[in-house]
């Protein structure tokens, strides 16, 4: 059963009538599940067969509206269903069925046809959205641990915050999309099954290097720009470096016309008000991506 | 006292499913509600907004906890990981007893997230009552286990529904979520008459008490739970609070979900069925002498 379940529907959202091994699958069927008065074998194995795809194919709609927008429905589609046949759930929890899907659009270019480096920028992005949702917080850091460890301080990046590089301004289109691109609920809600309404297609926007934060605050998702040295200075953060070695790498051909002790400074106070920074040595695993 | 002995929760009346349309009613207008039920995937999560909310809730409500994915009638032994953060969330909601469904959706460390039905054997019987034991041991709460709706019966299988659901709660010792609408649904599409079903299983075993909506097709009934309960469900629910008892009753409402008042009181249409119960001074379903 399991098998017919796992194979991708026919173009008519059917059982293929061929099963894996050349038999029909009417057949193969009809060996496990009695038919009724009502309908064959075959014909109540597609019931679960469909809700399956359905199910799974909901919820990456859910996930990944920016990818989905980005390709249209029917490229979307078959991007999703080769994606879940190669990747099928490994979960308990629905909340991490498209976890390696922004790896799959970089790794499988055919499916996303001339718009690869927007997709795949796109599901980091979306992804980075579903970990901010409800991923684990740690202690954040207090203005004590600061003073006390001066620059020699050491910090972890909250496991909730994503601080990456695109190629394609991400969280500019999110907002063209009217915001749908944020989630604001749990994506393995039973209660949230996503519309199947088509949209409109956005323009796309054209290639300009970003740095995103994506966050949480008060339990709501955000998302917040970095300069290049902001982000340079967070990565090397979230990699283990000391602040004034992270400072130091991140400035190192910066413009020598700016202030960046005032800015540096202004930027660690912004993010230490965010909560971005726990102590270093809280357990959990800090988020730091590039593209 | 207790209507039975796995029902020893019979302060329980009538509950809702806690939805994500609903909670900013519930927690902006604080309904009298005389208890929740949580699908507890959906909050078997690390941090951010889900848990805020539940935390909020179990400020005012009590709450039960209502399993999608244990699948007990998988081969595969129960995932570590689901178990451990299960056990969190019951600690933290304080449920007063667990269910999940008795179903498989599983194999090889793939998840279908569905209820898929089972074979009707001993074998099966004697590996899902194990299964359940094991993570009662873990779990350290009572278990209830749910009757699915379903759309497809095996040629291997050697009893019928009722007899398999009986067998695995004796073996396991543990309690039934007797779903109405399920036996309902189900007794259409394999053509048994559902008060035979009511008639032959422990009723001394039922705790709770599962009532909802489903969609006619064609040619099969669709657990669909977007509508109001169905007079044949209601028939159904009469007879079985006269075999079992007063028995804590939820409503199901997960899809097209209306207002907050308007499930409500759908779920309160239950009351009067209770109340005849309870007007009778209860005659409590007896655990049979030798059973």
């Amino acid at each position: 059963m399991a098998e017919a379940l796992f194979r991708p529907l026919s173009a008519r959202d059917g059982l293929r009538k061929e099963w894996s091994d050349g038999r029909s699958t009417a057949s193969v069927a009809a060996e496990f599940v009695k038919p009724n008065s009502r309908l064959t074998s075959v014909e109540r194995l597609e019931i679960y067969a469909r809700s399956y795809w359905f199910r799974v194919l909901d919820c990456l709609c859910e996930d990944y509206p920016g990818v989905r927008a980005i390709l249209g429905e029917r490229r979307f589609m078959k991007l999703a269903t080769e994606f879940l046949a190669r990747f099928p759930s490994a979960s308990f929890t629905l909340r991490n069925l498209g976890s390696r899907l922004p790896a799959f659009i970089a790794e499988e270019p055919a499916f996303s046809g001339p718009h690869v480096a927007l997709a795949a920028d796109m599901a980091r992005f979306e992804w980075a959205q579903v970990v901010a949702f409800d991923g684990p917080a740690l202690p954040v850091l207090t203005r004590e641990d600061v003073i006390a460890a001066g620059p020699a301080l050491r910090v972890t990046l909250q496991p909730y915050l994503t601080v990456a590089e695109y190629a394609y301004p991400v969280d500019q289109f999110a907002l063209a999309l009217k915001k749908t691109a944020l989630r604001g609920e749990a994506s393995n809600a039973l209660a949230a099954m996503p519309s199947s309404r088509r949209k409109p297609r956005p323009r796309l926007p054209r290639p300009a290097r970003s740095f995103v934060a994506v966050h949480r605050q008060d339990n709501m998702l955000y998302f917040k720009r970095l300069e290049p040295e902001a982000f340079a200075i967070l990565t090397g953060l979230g990699a283990g470096r000391t602040l004034a070695a992270a400072c130091a790498a991140a400035l190192r051909q910066a413009d020598p016309g700016v202030d960046w002790a005032a800015r540096v400074r202004q930027w660690f106070q912004t993010w230490q008000g965010l909560g971005w920074f726990a102590r270093r040595g809280a357990s959990g695993r800090s988020r730091r991506e590039r593209a | 006292m207790p209507a039975n002995p796995f029902n020893n929760q019979t302060e329980y009346g009538i509950g809702i499913g806690l939805r994500v349309p609903h909670f900013r009613h519930i927690l902006e207008k604080k309904p009298v509600v005389d208890w929740f039920e949580i699908i507890s995937e959906n909050f078997m999560v690390d941090a951010g907004r889900p848990l805020e909310v539940l935390d909020r809730i179990l400020e005012q409500y009590r709450v039960v906890q209502h399993g999608v994915s244990m699948y007990f009638g998988s081969a595969d032994k129960p995932d570590r990981e689901h178990l451990k953060r299960l056990k969190t969330l019951v600690r933290r909601t304080k449920t007063p007893w667990l269910s999940d469904h008795l179903c498989w959706g599983s194999v090889d460390g793939r998840y279908t997230h569905d209820l898929l039905p089972m074979p009707y054997t001993l074998s099966v019987a004697r590996h899902t009552a194990e299964k359940i034991r094991h993570v009662r041991d873990f779990v350290e709460v009572p278990i209830c286990v749910e009757n699915v709706s379903s759309y497809a019966e095996f040629h291997q299988s050697e009893m019928t529904e009722w007899e398999f659901l009986s067998e695995v709660v004796e073996k396991a010792d543990c309690g039934i979520l007797l779903d109405v609408n399920n036996i309902y649904v189900s007794s259409k599409n394999h053509d048994f008459d559902p008060f035979d079903y009511l008639d032959h299983i422990p009723h001394h075993r039922v705790g709770q008490i599962h009532i909802a909506g489903h969609t006619k097709f064609e040619k099969y009934l669709l657990d669909t739970h977007d509508h109001p309960v169905l007079d044949p469900v209601w028939k159904l629910y009469a007879h079985a609070i006269k075999l079992c008892g007063h028995t804590a009753t939820l409503l199901e409402w997960d899809d097209r979900i209306p207002s907050f008042d308007e499930v409500h009181h759908e779920a309160l249409k239950a009351t009067k069925f209770l109340g005849r119960q309870t007007g009778r001074a209860a005659v409590p379903a007896k655990e049979p002498a030798a059973a």
